[in-house]
């Protein structure tokens, strides 16, 4: 056992782990943030997909002791915690979770996907969530809901400057 | 994490509830009479029935929903068709989940059965509360009943607009009888069903709020990881955990078991403190097995063999008209092909996992995504030997199901592990825990006979074999008998083809050891695709275009409007450009049709999948949205299940174990999908597998008119046709 900090959504937690438990774990059952899943343990669904500085990663790859000192984490309760994203507006009003459980990870990915082009192309969105499986087969409205957020988003921005 | 607990009873509500005032409990019997439950209890019924509605004085309304969500949004149409009756917002009301008792009836999802089996129970239900309501409003007023309607959780009068809330009649309402034959809405009436709703569950579900089973936490708990013999049903000789002890964290190494429904597997669980040390430990057990024989027995290669080999001999006769063989062999032009379908995991996002608490006092908890709470409910009774009154079931969202959580083994292994430790005990799979042990979907073959003469498919000849779900798990199977699940969803009866000269429908059981379970729309996904790719290369034998070619001998009027909404919806005249083919399948299956248009273009040595359309006529339905979406995700698994591979076992061992080797669709795979649905006023069908068995044929009917290789094996290379 160690003892770690690690900063989750802009609060610093204090807990002690072993060194090799992996961050879904950390983050779910010492943490207690259990928004993120735990899907197949070797970064091939995506389910368990946070940001770390804001770069979308697998958080079932990094061990708690492998955490960059200066890592902030925002998982999906960090996501639109005051009022909902524009991905979290465009997920609901296209009705694209079924199930649901793979949804963080997707909006995870979504979101940083929107962040670093605010108004993909179908080839982008496709390359940004190819990590992200959903057996309940919403891809169709993935695809769409990130269309319309980033026309909400851009939307916004422009009543914004006005 | 707070999970909603059931108030079982009005008086129990009452006792907990701390009101002195009264909860209104409405309740249907077997035969969907009603019965004011707050005089004579509910009759434990094994039958439909079993809706909740409570109604406290604040005007609060709770809705029990006695059917699990898995994705397929139950937790919304099954409270519909109450709150639709009852004219109430659904958005207002609190929905919980029925715990299992046989009071609340039926409740496992599955078959799709949730909507078409609680049409009629639960409208009446709502439309019977609606009218006890009323009246109570009318003597209140001292009015007749038909100067009074309800509107939104309230009564009004009609001749001063002045209203009681259904709070503030509850309590004189219950005290009234409820009406036997409550007069229900007519579907130009409906306000929530029939129409395009979102479902106020989903919110949740996009900001990590929603609880899962994996979700749970009770105080106290621990977790267990375990081991199963890698072939699945070895025999523990003995276990080494030196090793596993080391670990900080670990608390228990137990010998436990696997309670499948027809055997009992060994395995060694690891109880920790987290369920990281719990797998850490796991991985680092030492066990042997006595594993004689399983490499023979569970071996794709030997059954298969088998059923090809079948293929050669007659089966057992479900059904024929006429003497088919020997009108076969006196064919001209005629086929004789066999089709293939592989055994297929269900592979949910959220592994299996269940919580359980065998407390010490007797009495038992247990917290689980499950699909059905009334054969959990029974089936952890006999296994612990505790009545079903000591067990109480919280039903959890399931991430993702397919039929899979209506096996009960990960719960009864939570069972058996709290059982013996008396703590609350958590039981997590890992991926390769659930691809590697099963259950699947069955493998199975499809031999085809049929012919044609002047143009026109006259002969039919479907000869299913394989194992079946019937006598493998249930060992409801004789030797000599045809499997009447698989036949029923075989027969014309069913296909609504019509064959002039001669048809037949028949059955070979091909046993095997490998475990099988229902897979979304169960063996309609196997059958689908040998009956509509035989239909297809039949009509190419015609010399016919395969939509024009079913038209020709399907007589029945809704299999014809949707082949021709079909039609329509994908221009199926206009030509597609050189080099892309489309392909069509009609399948009706739990209730409901669905026919599918899939189109294709050449791309290197294979195909890109370019379109998928659908339309489904599930008679009357609930939210036109929930089925959009489930009729998406049945494009997208029926397109994964043909693409993809299947479950290989070789020697004993399952070849396939995480999504590595056993790869599903992703994103950039998924096609353009339309989804349409048909308006009429039927009976409801299902919605959540129909979609499913008609897209493989498509597919496959879609290749061959863009490539010309016909494809009967599957899964197919789409990236290399014609590889084998």
């Amino acid at each position: 056992m160690a003892s770690y900090k690690i900063n989750v959504n802009q609060k610093v937690y204090n807990l002690k782990a072993d060194p090799d438990v992996p961050l879904v774990w950390i983050l779910r059952d010492y943490v207690g943030l259990k928004g993120t899943k735990f899907g197949c343990g070797i970064a091939t669904c995506g389910a368990c997909t946070v940001h770390l500085n804001g770069k979308p990663v697998r958080s079932c790859q990094l061990r708690i002791s492998a955490v960059p000192a200066n890592a902030e984490f925002t998982t999906i309760e960090g996501i639109g915690e005051k009022s909902l994203h524009a991905i979290q507006r465009a997920w609901n009003e296209l009705q694209v979770p079924q199930c649901g459980y793979c949804q963080s990870g997707q909006i995870m990915s979504a979101v940083a996907l929107l962040k670093k082009s605010p108004d993909p192309s179908d080839e982008e969105i496709d390359a940004a969530m190819n990590g992200n499986l959903c057996r309940c087969g919403t891809y169709d409205r993935i695809r769409k809901a990130i269309h319309l957020a980033a026309k909400l988003e851009n939307n916004l921005q422009s009543s914004i400057k006005k | 994490m707070s999970v909603p607990t059931i108030k079982t009873g009005r008086r129990d509500f009452l006792k907990t509830s701390g009101l002195a005032t009264l909860g209104l409990l409405i309740g249907l019997d077997a035969e969907a009479k009603p019965k004011n439950l707050s005089r004579s209890k509910a009759i434990p019924s094994d039958i439909e029935i079993n809706t909740f509605i409570l109604i406290r004085p604040d005007n609060s309304i709770t809705i029990i929903n006695p059917r699990p969500c898995m994705g397929q949004g139950t937790i919304q149409s099954v409270p519909a068709m109450i709150a639709e009756e009852l004219e109430i917002d659904l958005a207002s009301v609190k929905i919980i989940q029925s715990d299992g008792k046989r009071k609340y009836g039926a409740q496992t999802s599955g078959g799709s059965t949730s909507i078409r089996n609680l049409w009629l129970p639960l409208r009446k239900a709502g439309a019977a509360t609606k009218e006890m309501l009323v009246r109570a409003a009318a003597n209140r007023w001292n009015i007749a009943i038909d100067l009074c309607y309800a509107s939104n959780a309230k009564v009004f009068r009609k001749d001063t607009n002045a209203s009681l809330t259904y709070g503030e009649l509850v309590e004189d309402a219950s005290k009234l009888d409820m009406p036997t034959e409550p007069i229900l809405k007519k579907k130009h009436e409906f306000k929530i069903l029939g129409k395009t709703t979102k479902r106020s569950d989903l919110a949740e579900r996009t900001t990590g709020k929603a609880v899962y089973g994996l979700d749970v936490e009770v105080p106290g708990m621990v977790y267990a990881c375990i081991l199963h013999s890698p072939m699945i049903f070895g025999k523990l000789i003995s276990f080494d955990d030196s090793e596993t002890k080391k670990i900080p964290g670990v608390l228990h190494v137990l010998r436990c078991e696997r309670a499948m429904i027809y055997r009992t597997t060994d395995s060694v669980a690891v109880i920790a403190s987290n369920w990281w040390a719990a797998k850490k430990g796991r991985d680092v057990l030492k066990a042997t097995w006595d594993h004689s024989g399983l490499d023979k027995t569970l071996h794709n290669e030997e059954y298969f063999g088998r059923c090809y080999k079948a293929a050669q001999s007659e089966g057992i006769r479900f059904e024929e008209s006429n003497d088919f063989s020997a009108k076969f062999n006196a064919a001209t032009q005629k086929l004789d092909v066999s089709y293939e379908t592989p055994f297929l995991s269900h592979v949910p996002t959220e592994p299996e996992n269940a919580t359980a608490h065998v407390k010490p006092d007797g009495t038992v908890e247990l917290w689980a995504p499950l699909q059905g709470p009334g054969e959990t409910l029974e089936e952890v009774s006999k296994y612990l030997g505790i009545p079903t009154v000591k067990i109480k079931i919280h039903v959890v969202l399931m991430g993702g199901s397919f039929g899979r959580k209506a096996y009960m083994d990960f719960i009864k292994e939570a069972c058996f592990l709290s059982n013996k430790i008396k703590l609350p005990v958590k039981v997590i799979w890992t991926r390769e825990d659930h691809i590697r042990q099963g259950p699947y979907r069955p493998g199975m073959v499809s031999h085809m006979q049929g012919f044609v003469e002047e143009g026109k498919i006259v002969g039919y000849h479907h000869h299913v074999i394989g194992e079946s779900i019937l006598g493998q798990v249930f060992q409801g199977l004789e030797d000599d008998q045809p499997e009447p699940w698989i036949g029923g969803e075989a027969s014309v009866q069913t296909n609504k083809y019509r064959f002039k000269e001669a048809h037949k429908v028949s059955w070979t059981n091909v046993k095997t050891e490998i475990p099988i379970m229902w897979w979304r729309s169960v063996n309609a996904s196997n059958l689908g695709w040998g009956q509509e790719c035989f239909i297809d290369e039949l009509a190419h034998l015609a010399g016919k275009d395969p939509l024009q070619a079913r038209m020709e001998i399907i007589e029945d009027e809704r299999f014809r409007k949707v082949l021709n909404t079909l039609a329509e919806k994908t221009n199926y005249d206009q030509k597609l450009p050189e080099g892309s083919g489309r392909g069509i399948a009609i399948v009706n299956s739990f209730g409901s049709t669905v026919a599918c248009s899939i189109t294709v273009s050449k791309f290197g040595t294979g195909v890109k999948i370019d379109k998928a359309v659908a339309v489904i006529d599930c008679g009357m339905y609930v939210n036109a949205d929930t089925v959009k979406a489930q009729t998406e995700g049945n494009i997208i698994m029926g397109i994964t299940a043909a693409i993809k591979p299947g479950i290989v076992f070789k020697n004993g061992v399952c070849q396939q174990s995480n999504y590595d080797n056993y790869p599903i669709m992703r994103i950039s795979e998924a096609p353009e999908i339309e989804v349409f649905v048909m308006e009429n006023e039927e009976a409801p069908g299902g919605v959540g597998e129909a979609g499913l068995p008609p897209v493989a044929p498509a597919l496959g009917n879609a290749i061959f008119a863009a490539t010309g290789v016909r494809v009967r094996k599957l899964p197919v290379n789409i990236g290399d046709v014609n590889s084998r």
